[in-house]
């Protein structure tokens, strides 16, 4: 497959791993923070671990849209969907994302809610011209990537009158939560925890650009290396931040050039701009409560807002208490250190955000990478 | 007066009736319907005496040693046309292999339809006439069957339920707990074209693509491995789950791991292609004409070159080995040259969203 395959070629991949064993100082350790779930799925998917020196240690972020999800909105969303007259659609790996009582979109299917899974917000629209007798609810999820074509999705239903589409909006924005993480007290005072890198993400910044994360690099002295999803654009990635981390520099450098500017999508950006506002808080599952780090629909299109057509209950149910969710996300634990991982939590049965989507740190490491625990015990 | 000298004045109307409730009602409705669209298409002694059951002699393999094996599957499949087959084809392509992975000769098939009232008799016929084809061509004939319509909104269109028996040639005993560590994992060519073939057809995905799916009957292939090599371990076919459930089962049935490479597993690019826009692994994407066998390490040259002269095997591969592991991992070693766990399906294989 052209542009694939190139991003996925065994032998260049050795000959950086090389180059990485070569650039490594082994007197030191580097910790690097891949943010996005894209990246850990790639580093899970393709055994890249295996390629790496022992002192390199990826650190798996929290950039996965549907674990950090709160518990309360999937609550939320299946309250929705048990309206009357109402059909919710979505992406489909939120439909087995558990709720409270182990309820999750796909159960409430089987009760006989209207669930519909859609691949674009297009087809959401078309499930309201098709429907119109009914409510349809778009349940959308995502980063900054997500965004635009929801913008765009409640641009068109306004263009041609339709009053049945409505969004419920739990878009969420990469800078904060990054922001959120340096913050922490593990990272920052207590020093508890080492943060030496970051891996920035791929389609994010396809939309926001390179400049966002020019704050933190000189803010926190953090070097960040933007890569694409591909095998080899990760391996790549490491290789520029064991080198910037070995010169003492702490830049944004761009490895994904063929997709990503320092402005990203001019377009794209002034129309999420136009249509969305800050919220004050959002709570990020795993992270908390996060300040300013979500986006919801502007007044002038409140009539597109599934939160103000409706009243959406707005509790926030607590994780599991052993749950160690958080502490992960923030790299001050392994999914090993958890006593829940892999015994009651598991991919079909997932009790924490990072074990809900095949993107999250626990899932990733449960579903690819189990053999390494056994074989360092055994 | 004079009495109607045909038990059915007038033919079904095939092009544009539908099947209603009488078809399945037990009067002359449903006689019709067995004799004109069923008794008309699948054509065979055993069917033709039209009892409620089909007789038959008891096969002469069985007297020597041989033994018998029976099988049952459900086809609920949406859409019911897809590229490279429907409904009816895959109902008799399943079956056939279910028996053959036992490295037996299958005999004969029944098919039960469940049929939703409304459903167009022109797409009954459609469907029926191709499970025909598709039971001569595989020489396996439907010698039973039955029908039921449920009321509208209680089915979804069509269901077809097919059993078949068949019979264990003397000195074979294939079966899923007979791998050994060293043994050698073939498959009998690319991966994931039927669910990809399926998934194009689905209303929601607006792509068109090239591929077919691979629905199609395997006997004959393993009656030549059989024949070559008699003692071969495991056959299976990777239907649902694809090449990842289907090497896990066996695995946690035997209780060995595996180790497969990434690179010998062949994928058609275009499986490949929409695989990457969908989402999802075509490791995990269905397979209704491929089979998984499992050998000794110094019969697996023999098997390959029997499976690759085999008009369904030309892309047959040898794409890894069972070892000891006690917590039956199937691992691969990816291109990258790193390894990772091919691990059960969580559920059901949904896209993800970026």
């Amino acid at each position: 497959m052209k542009y694939i395959d190139e991003f996925r070629d065994g032998a260049v991949a050795q000959g950086i791993a090389k180059a990485i064993a070569a650039e490594a100082d082994p007197a030191r350790a580097y910790h690097i923070m891949e943010f996005c779930g894209g990246h850990t799925h790639a580093i899970s998917r393709y055994g890249l671990e295996d390629l790496l020196p022992a002192n390199v240690r990826m650190i798996h972020g929290p950039g996965c849209p549907v674990c950090v999800l709160p518990i309360g909105r999937i609550d939320a969303a299946i309250w929705l969907a048990r309206q009357p007259g109402v059909t919710l659609c979505t992406y489909g790996d939120m439909l087995r994302v558990p709720g409270s009582q182990r309820l999750s979109l796909l159960k409430a299917k089987a009760e006989g809610c209207d669930v519909r899974m859609v691949y674009s917000t297009l087809d959401a629209l078309k499930l309201a011209q098709s429907l119109p007798a009914r409510q349809v609810v778009f349940f959308a999820i995502g980063f900054e990537t997500t965004t635009p074509p929801t913008a765009v999705a409640i641009k068109q239903a306004q263009a041609m009158g339709l009053g049945n589409f409505s969004v419920f909006c739990n878009h969420v924005l990469t800078p904060s939560a990054i922001a959120q993480i340096l913050d922490s007290p593990e990272v920052r005072e207590l020093g508890t925890v080492t943060l030496d890198a970051f891996i920035g993400p791929a389609h994010v910044s396809t939309v926001i650009g390179s400049r966002p994360y020019e704050y933190f690099a000189e803010e926190y002295q953090r070097p960040v290396v933007i890569a694409g999803f591909e095998p080899l654009d990760v391996m790549q990635a490491v290789r520029m931040l064991v080198r910037q981390i070995n010169q003492g520099r702490f830049e944004v450098e761009n490895e994904f050039s063929r997709a990503v500017t320092r402005d990203g999508n001019e377009k794209a950006k002034a129309l999420v701009a136009e249509m969305f506002e800050l919220r004050r808080a959002f709570e990020w599952r795993g992270l908390g409560l996060v300040p300013y780090s979500a986006l919801r629909l502007k007044e002038a299109y409140a009539a597109w807002d599934a939160e103000r057509r409706w009243e959406v209950p707005q509790d926030s149910p607590p994780d599991n208490k052993a749950c160690e969710c958080g502490a992960i996300l923030r790299g001050v634990k392994k999914p090993t250190d958890c006593k829940l991982f892999g015994t009651v939590c598991t991919p079909e049965n997932p009790m924490g955000s990072c074990m809900v989507s095949a993107e999250g740190a626990c899932a990733a490491h449960w579903t690819y990478g189990r053999f390494r625990d056994l074989e360092n015990s055994e | 007066m004079t009495l109607p000298r045909r038990a059915h004045p007038r033919p079904l109307d095939i092009a544009s009736g539908r099947v209603d409730l009488s078809h399945g009602g037990g009067g002359r409705a449903m006689a019709q319907l067995v004799e004109e669209m069923f008794i008309t298409a699948f054509d065979n002694d055993a069917l033709n005496q039209r009892n409620d059951q089909a007789t038959f002699d008891v096969p002469p393999e069985l007297l020597t040693g041989g033994r018998m094996v029976m099988t049952t599957d459900g086809y609920v499949i949406s859409p019911l046309f897809f590229p490279g087959g429907d409904i009816g084809s895959l109902a008799v392509h399943g079956t056939v292999n279910d028996v053959a992975m036992a490295g037996a000769v299958p005999l004969s098939l029944s098919a039960g339809f469940i049929i939703e009232e409304g459903f167009l008799l022109a797409d009954l016929q459609r469907i029926v006439l191709s499970m025909a084809k598709a039971s001569k061509d595989a020489g396996v004939p439907v010698v039973t069957g039955d029908t039921k319509v449920v009321e509208k909104g209680k089915g979804d269109g069509l269901f077809i339920t097919t059993a078949g028996i068949g019979v264990v040639p003397p000195g074979v005993a294939i079966s899923g707990d007979k791998a050994r560590p060293g043994d050698a994992i073939l498959i009998s060519g690319t991966m994931g074209d039927h669910g990809v073939a399926v998934m194009s057809q689905r209303e929601s995905l607006g792509f068109e693509t090239a591929i077919l799916s691979d629905s199609a009957a395997l006997h004959t292939m393993v009656a030549a491995m059989v024949a070559a090599v008699p003692g071969i371990r495991v056959l299976r076919d990777p239907t649902r789950g694809g090449l990842a459930a289907t090497l896990n089962e066996i695995a946690s049935q035997s209780g060995v791991g595996m180790l497969i490479d990434e690179a010998a597993v062949p994928v058609k690019a275009e499986v490949m292609g929409a695989c990457e826009l969908l989402g999802l692994d075509p490791l995990y994407v269905a397979n209704e004409g491929k089979l998984i066998c499992i050998c000794a390490a110094a019969d697996a040259d023999v098997l390959l070159a029997v499976m690759r002269g085999h008009p369904l095997g030309g892309d047959a591969a040898r794409i890894g080995a069972c070892r000891e592991d006690s917590h039956h991992f199937v691992q691969m070693r990816t291109n990258m040259g790193g390894n990772r766990i091919v691990d059960w399906l969580a559920g059901e294989q949904l896209p993800r969203i970026c």
